[in-house]
């Protein structure tokens, strides 16, 4: 992996008394796009605000290419934001937006027309100077916004839920734009976002945080399809979590009955969670299933029927382009390669967390 | 809609014409005419009169002094108010509001009690060893009286205007690089002249057109051109001469009107 | 350091806004008649102020003015502001243009036309024609205070009223007026303080033999005020405090 740029070393902070980050640790590596995603609340935004410079940790501190930034005010950081909602200076023109930090920098006249004309056929926004933010959609100003942003050739820009006030079209028009940015520049992104989709189709790397901690960090791949914990497993697409027993290495026992599995390492008959993604539980006849199930709700989602199965007392969700109707007996199997065991939460507060999804 | 919208307004429309545009007319009828009703500008041309002009004078010196002292006091407390996070929104407007339910007149009575030669103010200073201020029937006092009269209007638009900036657009400036200084001038001022306007003119008018505050505060020979205008038509009843100076008020509220029009198209620096 | 500044600088513009108040309050308790000597503690003119029949004239005449013309400026304002938001860009600009006057306007300008105007309409001077004023002057307060929240309204919970059986006006009192109350409210608030507060149009719409406590009181200011009337104030201004106080409390309560 490249070299590493950005190193939060045991970060905390708390607003009035409530913990926000709990000793933080994350290390972010050059060209990278990072994104960190998590509900309302959990401390993902007030990490984007510390690497910017506007909230000052309680403790711990935010090392930027080897240096320590953490008392450094934003105006003197090497790096730049996107704001959520854009932030615009409404009584200035596109180009005296974009202008702004190139003029602090003393630039001369003729590298700052350079850049703006760059940055606007970057953003595919040519031709814009003149304009007013105000006369200007909710995604050409969001364009503006990182354009405004990256003249400065910062190392890092931070996105704050930049596509949050867009519709769906033009948010995943976005993406594709940001990722095509992204590599044209070679900057290192931080991007927040809620939105799971999102983080899987843009990042490199996904940090799914929650509470103030962060429950996972990986490619958008691993965090998918091998989540650690119910948290990320719920958070993350939809699954079925299930409490099962680990009876040895490569059996498990969900609802009473036994599956195969791929997992080692867990002990035996130790108390664990299952996460089957809907798309894996596969229906059969009865006789061809391992556990056997009625239909109880059935959906036509367009790609995919969505099914709900009652089956040893547990409501499965499954997706299948095949369809049953209610009230039919059918049989679930599960390759043995798509059951992921979790560990139980082992404190209480980490049970706390995932009660409260 | 429409159809019902007319009908609906028509009871204000009436009241506007009724209670606002025709009196207006009303004095231009007066100003532009004599007592046998002929056409004359007489009345107008008087504003150039030693007294009148001297009065007239005195009134836009010292109400410029005002408002600009009411602006440098109050910018700089808008600023920290709107700062200050806080749910008391309506709090804060409410104390800036709440010494109107003590009379005007008795409030502003009460600084001759605060600055006479003998009064609260000197009896302290006296205490403190330190040398008595002497501006009771002063043009200092006027303006004092003005500045405490009329500093809620300028407080209140400029903190409604900037408690409405968004902090990001702050912090946007800092993460480019704008230190506190160019962020004000750069950002925070040319966001706020909707206020700004607005104040100068909540204050400016009145101040312009005060006739009580000259007559309690600054004693029987400081006159300003309200208390002209009063006396023509109270004690020397010349309403046509009242009226004609009226007039030359009315330009400069009317250049007033016409600034805040330009500067604050979607009224945002008013004051609620 | 800089937060203690602040502060310090908040307290300093309050301790000036407020400087007269306490002031006054104090002459209200002092037993010498003129305000430049404290001649000890008494409470003779909170009692003699219940004797005294001008100033408690003077006192209702105020309080009642006050109330209708705020009553009367709420409901001609609020029916003005929804006539106003269902209007063209072009006529609405124009209408708050004409609402702006009397608030931009000189008040000695404003109480000299209406003085003009009632004199050429040969209407006779007294309680009327200041309610009159007042009204005319109330109503900008109440339409800017109405407006805001106008444009706030959700005009989708009027045509789901409709849509759910309603009658226009029922439609209209049960879910667009509850809406705008906030507004309506404190927009009769806003008349109500700026009539009390009122000089200078009352000074030249009132007919002789008719006083508010403002003009008795600048009819005063040469003979000497009488303490009575320091008495009336702190009175009213500590009723009113304390109203505010328990208002602005009992929300938070309920949470």
């Amino acid at each position: 992996m490249s070299k590493e740029l950005i190193h939060l070393n045991n970060i905390s902070k708390s607003f009035d008394g409530q913990m926000v980050l709990d000793e933080l640790n994350l290390t972010i590596h050059e060209n990278e796009f990072v994104t960190l995603l998590g509900p309302s609340g959990c401390g993902k935004t007030t990490t984007l605000r510390i690497l910017g410079g506007f909230t000052t940790p309680d403790t711990g501190t935010v090392i930027f290419d080897g240096k320590d930034i953490t008392n450094v005010p934003p105006n003197k950081r090497p790096l730049n934001t996107v704001f959520q909602k854009y932030a615009l200076f409404t009584h200035m023109t596109i180009a005296e937006n974009i202008a702004f930090g190139l003029k602090i920098k003393k630039k001369s006249r003729q590298y700052i027309d350079d850049k703006i004309r760059y940055a606007l056929k970057l953003v595919n926004l040519d031709g814009y100077e003149n304009r007013m933010p105000d006369s200007l959609s909710g995604g050409q100003q969001q364009r503006i916004a990182i354009a405004r942003a990256i003249v400065n050739e910062p190392k890092l820009l931070l996105l704050d839920e930049p596509l949050g006030a867009l519709d769906l079209k033009l948010r995943q028009e976005m993406q594709y734009e940001l990722i095509r940015m992204k590599n044209e520049l070679g900057i290192t992104f931080v991007y927040v976002t809620h939105d799971q989709e999102e983080a899987l189709t843009m990042s490199d790397t996904i940090v799914v945080m929650n509470q103030g901690y962060i429950q996972q960090i990986g490619s958008p791949e691993s965090i998918y399809n091998e989540p650690e914990n119910a948290f990320v497993a719920d958070f993350i697409g939809d699954s079925n979590i299930i409490p099962a027993i680990m009876i040895e290495d490569k059996l498990v026992s969900i609802l009473g009955t036994r599956f195969a599995c791929v997992d080692t390492g867990f002990g035996h008959n130790k108390p664990v969670d299952v996460v089957i993604r809907p798309e894996d539980v596969e229906l059969t006849s009865p006789t061809d299933g391992i556990l056997q199930g009625v239909v109880t709700h059935l959906i036509f989602k367009g790609v995919h029927y969505e099914m709900e199965v009652m089956a040893g007392g547990f409501e499965w969700l499954v997706h299948s382009t095949v369809m049953h109707p209610i009230g039919q007996e059918v049989g679930i199997k599960v390759d043995p390669f798509n059951i992921q065991i979790m560990n139980k939460p082992e404190s209480e507060d980490e049970e706390a967390v995932a009660i409260d999804i | 809609m429409t159809s019902k919208s007319k009908w609906l307004s028509a009871p204000y429309v009436l009241w506007s014409i009724v209670f606002i545009i025709i009196p207006l007319g009303m004095i231009v009828y007066y100003g532009l005419t004599d007592k046998t009703g002929a056409f004359t500008l007489e009345n107008i041309i008087a504003i150039t009169t030693a007294g009148h002009a001297k009065a007239l004078r005195l009134s836009v010196l010292l109400s410029l002094i005002s408002t600009l002292v009411c602006f440098l006091l109050a910018y700089p407390l808008a600023m920290i108010l709107a700062n200050t996070k806080t749910s008391k929104h309506h709090f804060i407007i409410l104390i800036f509001i709440l010494p109107m339910w003590m009379n005007f007149l008795l409030r502003t009575l009460a600084w001759q009690t605060l600055l006479e030669k003998n009064g609260v103010i000197n009896s302290v200073l006296t205490f403190l060893n330190l040398p008595n201020l002497k501006i009771i029937n002063t043009p200092a006092a006027i303006v004092l009286g003005m500045v405490y009269n009329f500093l809620p209007f300028m407080i209140l638009p400029l903190y409604n205007v900037l408690s409405k900036i968004d902090t990001n657009i702050i912090n946007a400036a800092h993460d480019l690089g704008a230190g506190s200084v160019y962020t004000f001038i750069r950002i925070i001022l040319p966001l706020s002249v909707p206020g700004i306007i607005s104040g100068i003119t909540m204050v400016f008018v009145p101040a312009l057109t005060t006739f009580v505050i000259s007559a309690l505060l600054g004693g029987s020979k400081l006159l300003l051109i309200g208390d002209v205008i009063e006396q023509e038509f109270t004690r020397t009843s010349n309403w046509h001469l009242g009226s004609g100076l009226s007039i030359v008020l009315m330009i400069f509220i009317v250049i007033n009107m016409v600034a805040s029009a330009i500067f604050d198209k979607d009224g945002e620096g008013s004051m609620l | 350091m800089k937060t203690a500044a602040r502060k310090i600088y908040i307290a300093l513009i309050v301790l000036f806004l407020y400087a007269p108040i306490g002031t006054l309050m104090v002459l209200s308790f002092n037993a010498s008649k003129t305000r430049a000597k404290w001649g000890g503690f008494t409470f003779k003119w909170y009692i003699d102020l219940f004797h005294n029949e001008e100033i408690l004239g003077a006192l209702l005449n105020t309080m009642l003015i006050a109330f209708l013309s705020a009553l009367a400026a709420t409901i001609i304002g609020t029916i003005a502001s929804i006539a106003m938001s269902g209007m063209k860009r072009r006529t609405k600009s124009v209408m708050m243009g004409i609402t702006n006057i009397p608030m931009l306007n000189a008040e000695i300008v404003t109480g000299i036309s209406l003085m003009l105007l009632y004199i050429s309409l040969g209407i006779k001077f007294g309680i009327g024609t200041i309610l009159l004023s007042h009204i005319t002057f109330n109503i900008p307060y109440v339409i800017l205070s109405v407006m805001p929240r106008m444009k706030q309204l959700n005009l989708s919970t009027f045509e789901a009223a409709l849509d759910l059986g309603a009658s226009n006006t029922t439609a209209f009192f049960k879910v667009v007026l509850p809406d705008l109350l906030p507004g309506i409210l404190s927009g009769f608030l806003m008349a109500f303080t700026m009539s009390l507060d009122d000089f200078i149009i009352t000074h030249f719409t009132k007919g002789v033999g008719i006083d508010t406590l403002s003009t008795k009181i600048y009819t005063e200011v040469k003979k000497g005020i009488k303490p009575e009337m320091y008495a009336l104030s702190t009175l009213i201004f500590v009723t009113v405090l304390i109203l505010l106080v328990l208002v602005n409390r009992s929300p938070e309560r309920k949470r």
